[in-house]
C-alpha cells in the first residue's frame, strides 16, 4: 500500500482486498469487552476537517484509538485558519509538531493532493470537495461482502446526485473494481456531464431498476440542487427517484439498501424504509471504524518514522 | 534575417534607435556594438496583444517593470498592456499612468483600454479620451461584454476612432460555477465545468454583431481562442470576409485538461486547458491563417495564491519568456510563419505596425530580436524574470532562446541576459 492513502485507485485491486481481508480483524477487535489493541501507541493522527462532519470525524477518531494512537483535533473555527492562515501554512506548522499522518476533509477537490504534496506525513483523504471518499467506499464494500460474501457479479444501482457525490466517485470505482455490475439512477441534471470511462450504465426509471438490483445505494439529495436549476422541486424529485414504502416493495427479498449518511428522511428515502431490515446503514457506521482502522494500521503499522 | 517577405543571410547596422542598413558583410563602423548572430534569426521584435502586467492594484504579482524585463527576455519589444488591474484601465487618467511607468521599461508598454466602465459590462468607458492617448485596443478582457446590445453601440461607436474591440469570449451564465474545462476530466475530477459552447456562443454573437456593423468598419478581435469550436466559426467568419481577427495562447496549443488530475492550480486558467481535439484544432488554426496571432496572456499570480485550493486559486499562466520556443517547436511551422504569428500580424492589430514588427530595413526603428532556434534550455520558475512562478513548464526543455533583444536600438537583452 501507499504512503497515503488519497483515491480508490492509489489502493487498487489487491489493495482494496488486503483492507477487506484485514478489517475482518478489526471488526473483531471491535467486539471485545475492552476494543483496544497497542498497534499504534506512540503515533500522532490529526484530523484536518476544512468542513464540518460527524461520522466521518468520530469513526476516524474511534479508529484511531481503538489503536492506541494518539489523536489531535483541529477545529477551523477556533484556528489559526480564521485569521487567514494559509492550508500550507497550516499543515506545515502542524508536521513540525510531529505528527504521523493527516486525515484531510475538505469541500475542494483536490486538497489531500495538495497537502500530500507540502507534507513528508501520510495523508488519507475524508472526502474532497465532489470529488471522493475512499474510506466510504471501502466500509460500504466490506459491508456488502460481509452480507453477500462478494461484490462479484452483484448488480449495484447508485441512486441520486452522482454529479455531486464525492461518494460515487468513490464507490463507482471500488465496486466495479471488485466485479458489480453498477448502474447510476438519477436526474440527467444531476448526473457528471460525462461519463466517458466510467464503469457503469444509467437509468432514468428507478422503478425499473429496483427489481434487478441486489444493492440499492442511495445518495444525499441537497436541498439546494432546487436552486441551480437542477431539480424544480425535492418533491418531483421524491416522486422519481426516492425509495418510498411502495418503491421498496419492488426490491427482491435479499437485495440490500444502504447510504452514506447523513440521511435526508422523506426525500431520497422514506423513514420507515431506512428501519427494514434489509437497510445496512447502522452496518455502515459500525463497519466503518474497522474499515479505517485497518486504513491506519496499513498507513502507520509498519515500523515508527525516522 | 526574417521577414514577411522571406529570410536571407544579412549583417544589420542599427545606428541610435533606426535600422541604417541591412546587407551582407556591412562594415561596421569604429565603436560599434557587435552582437554576435551566427546561426540565428535577426527578426522583429515580437508584439503580445494580451498580457496582465498587474500594476497597478497587484504589484506584489507584477509590475511594468518586471513584466518587460520578461517580455524583453522573451523577444518582445511591445507588450499591450490589459486594463484589468486595480483601479481598472478605463478612463485616459488611468491609461496615464500606465504609460507613464511603461516609458523605462525595456519593452515598448501599450495598454489596451476597458470597453465598460468599471469593466462592468453596463455603460461605455471614454474610448474616444482614451483612444486620443494611442490606445488603439479595448476590452473588457477577464469578462467579455454580455449584453449584446451594449457591444453592438461600442462597435458602432469605436468604428469612428478606427480602434478595434478585443473579446473575452465566455458566456458568463453557462460558465458559470466552472474552473476548468467541461468533460472526462471535470466529470472524474469532480472540479466544476466550463463547456466549450461557453465561448463558442460568444464568439457567435460577437461575430454576428460584425457582421451587423460591418457597414460602418467595425473591427472585432477575438482574444485568447481555446475550442475546436469557435477556430470553425471564425475560419467561417474570414471566408465571410467579415472584419474578425483572433489570437491563440501558447498553453492552448501545448497542454490538456489532463494536467488538472495534479490539482495544481498552475494548470488552472481561464478560458481553461481544453481537450486534444480543441489542442489539435487550434493548432490548424494556427497553420491555416484562421488565426492572426499568439498572445500570451501573461498572467502572473504570487505563489500563495496560487497554493489555494484548485477551485479558490485565481485563473491565469506566465507566457512572456515561453511563448516564442513554444510556438516553433510545437507548430511545426516554418519561421516565417511563426514570427507572422508573434509579430508582425499582431503590430498590424494592435496599430503598432509604424514602430514595430518589421519589417527588418533601412530606416525603420531598431525594434529587433534575435533568435537562436537551435538553443535549448530548461524552464526554471526561479530564473524567469517574472514577480510571480506560476509558468506550466516547469522543467520542460524547450528547444529555441532569444539571444538578444533591441529596443529602439538599445540592446536591453545581450545573451540571453536583460542588462537593466
Amino acid at each position: 500500500m501507499n504512503h497515503h492513502l488519497l483515491s480508490v485507485a492509489d489502493l487498487g485491486l489487491d489493495g482494496l482486498e488486503e483492507v477487506m481481508v484485514l478489517t475482518d480483524s478489526f471488526v473483531e477487535v471491535s467486539g471485545r469487552a475492552i476494543p483496544k489493541v497497542p498497534t499504534l501507541r506512540g503515533r500522532t493522527i490529526v484530523s484536518l476537517f476544512y468542513e464540518e462532519s460527524t461520522r466521518t470525524r468520530l469513526s476516524f477518531e474511534t479508529a484511531a484509538k481503538r489503536l492506541s494512537a494518539d489523536t489531535m483535533n483541529f477545529s477551523v473555527a477556533s484556528s489559526s485558519v480564521k485569521k487567514g492562515e494559509s492550508i500550507r501554512d497550516t499543515v506545515q506548522t502542524i508536521e513540525a509538531m510531529g505528527v504521523d499522518a493527516m486525515v484531510v476533509r475538505h469541500s475542494s477537490a483536490g486538497v489531500p493532493w495538495q497537502v500530500a504534496s507540502w507534507v513528508d506525513v501520510s495523508v488519507i483523504n475524508a472526502g474532497d470537495g465532489w470529488h471522493e471518499h475512499p474510506t466510504q467506499a471501502l466500509l460500504d464494500c466490506y459491508t456488502i461482502r460481509s452480507r453477500k460474501g462478494t461484490l462479484d457479479g452483484l448488480r449495484v444501482a447508485v441512486v441520486g446526485d452522482v454529479k455531486h457525490s464525492r461518494v460515487a466517485r468513490s464507490n463507482v470505482w471500488a465496486f466495479a473494481m471488485l466485479g458489480a455490475d453498477v448502474t447510476l439512477v438519477a436526474p440527467p441534471t444531476l448526473l457528471p456531464p460525462s461519463l466517458d470511462g466510467w464503469p457503469v450504465t444509467v437509468s432514468h426509471d428507478l422503478d425499473e431498476v429496483l427489481p434487478k438490483c441486489d444493492v440499492v445505494y442511495l445518495l444525499r439529495m441537497q436541498a439546494e440542487r432546487q436552486t441551480e436549476a437542477l431539480l424544480p422541486s425535492l418533491r418531483e424529485y421524491t416522486a422519481r427517484y426516492g425509495l418510498t414504502r411502495a418503491r421498496a416493495g419492488l426490491l427482491s427479498d435479499d437485495a440490500l439498501v444502504m447510504h452514506p449518511g447523513p440521511m435526508n428522511r422523506g426525500v431520497e428515502i422514506a423513514a420507515d424504509v431506512a428501519e427494514l431490515p434489509c437497510s445496512l446503514i447502522t452496518r455502515q457506521v459500525a463497519n466503518g471504524v474497522a474499515v479505517r482502522m485497518a486504513v491506519l494500521f496499513l498507513l502507520l503499522g509498519a515500523a515508527p518514522r525516522g | 534575417m526574417v521577414n514577411a517577405t522571406g529570410s536571407r543571410v544579412a549583417d544589420v547596422l542599427v545606428v541610435d534607435d533606426e535600422i541604417v542598413a541591412v546587407g551582407e558583410g556591412l562594415a561596421a563602423p569604429d565603436g560599434t556594438w557587435v552582437l554576435d548572430a551566427g546561426g540565428c534569426l535577426v527578426a522583429p521584435g515580437l508584439v503580445d496583444l494580451h498580457a496582465h502586467l498587474r500594476q497597478p492594484g497587484k504589484e506584489e504579482a507584477e509590475t511594468i517593470e518586471s513584466g518587460a524585463r520578461a517580455a524583453a527576455l522573451g523577444g518582445y519589444t511591445a507588450v499591450v498592456a490589459m486594463p484589468n488591474t486595480d483601479p481598472p484601465l478605463d478612463t485616459a487618467a488611468a491609461v496615464r499612468e500606465v504609460l507613464d511607468l511603461g516609458t523605462t521599461a525595456t519593452c515598448d508598454i501599450r495598454v489596451a483600454g476597458a470597453i465598460t466602465k468599471g469593466r462592468a459590462g453596463e455603460a461605455l468607458a471614454p474610448l474616444a479620451e482614451m483612444a486620443d492617448l494611442g490606445v488603439r485596443l479595448f476590452t473588457d478582457d477577464g469578462a467579455g461584454v454580455q449584453d449584446g446590445r451594449l457591444m453592438r453601440r461600442a462597435l458602432e461607436y469605436s468604428s469612428a476612432l478606427g480602434v478595434t474591440l478585443a473579446q473575452h469570449c465566455e458566456d458568463t451564465a453557462l460558465a458559470a460555477g466552472g474552473h476548468m474545462n467541461e468533460g472526462k476530466w471535470s466529470s472524474r475530477l469532480g472540479i466544476p465545468g466550463v463547456p466549450a459552447e461557453a465561448e463558442q456562443l460568444m464568439v457567435m454573437r460577437d461575430i454576428a454583431l460584425a457582421r451587423l456593423t460591418a457597414r460602418l468598419g467595425s473591427r472585432v478581435h477575438l482574444q485568447h481562442l481555446s475550442t475546436a469550436g469557435a477556430v470553425a466559426l471564425v475560419r467561417a467568419a474570414r471566408a465571410e470576409g467579415l472584419a474578425v481577427t483572433a489570437e491563440a495562447a501558447p498553453h492552448h496549443f501545448t497542454l490538456t485538461d489532463a494536467a488538472v488530475a495534479s490539482y495544481d492550480p498552475v494548470f488552472k486558467v481561464n478560458p481553461p486547458l481544453r481537450a486534444q481535439a480543441d489542442v489539435d484544432a487550434v493548432k490548424a488554426g494556427l497553420a491555416d491563417g484562421t488565426f492572426h496571432a499568439i498572445a500570451t496572456d501573461h498572467a502572473p499570480h504570487a505563489p500563495e495564491d496560487k497554493e489555494l485550493p484548485f477551485d479558490q486559486a485565481p485563473p491565469g499562466m506566465l507566457g512572456l519568456q515561453t511563448a516564442l520556443p513554444l510556438a516553433l517547436g510545437e507548430l511545426g511551422l516554418p519561421a516565417e510563419a511563426v514570427l507572422g504569428l508573434l509579430s508582425w500580424q499582431p503590430a498590424r492589430i494592435a496599430g503598432l505596425d509604424a514602430t514595430h514588427g518589421g519589417p527588418v530595413a533601412e530606416g525603420r526603428p531598431a525594434n529587433l530580436c534575435v533568435i537562436d532556434p537551435a538553443a535549448t534550455w530548461v524552464v526554471e520558475p526561479d530564473r524567469l524574470a517574472s514577480r510571480s512562478r506560476n509558468t506550466p513548464y516547469a522543467g520542460r526543455k524547450l528547444t529555441g532562446q532569444v539571444r538578444h533583444t533591441l529596443l529602439y536600438g538599445e540592446p536591453v537583452v545581450v545573451d540571453a541576459q536583460a542588462l537593466r
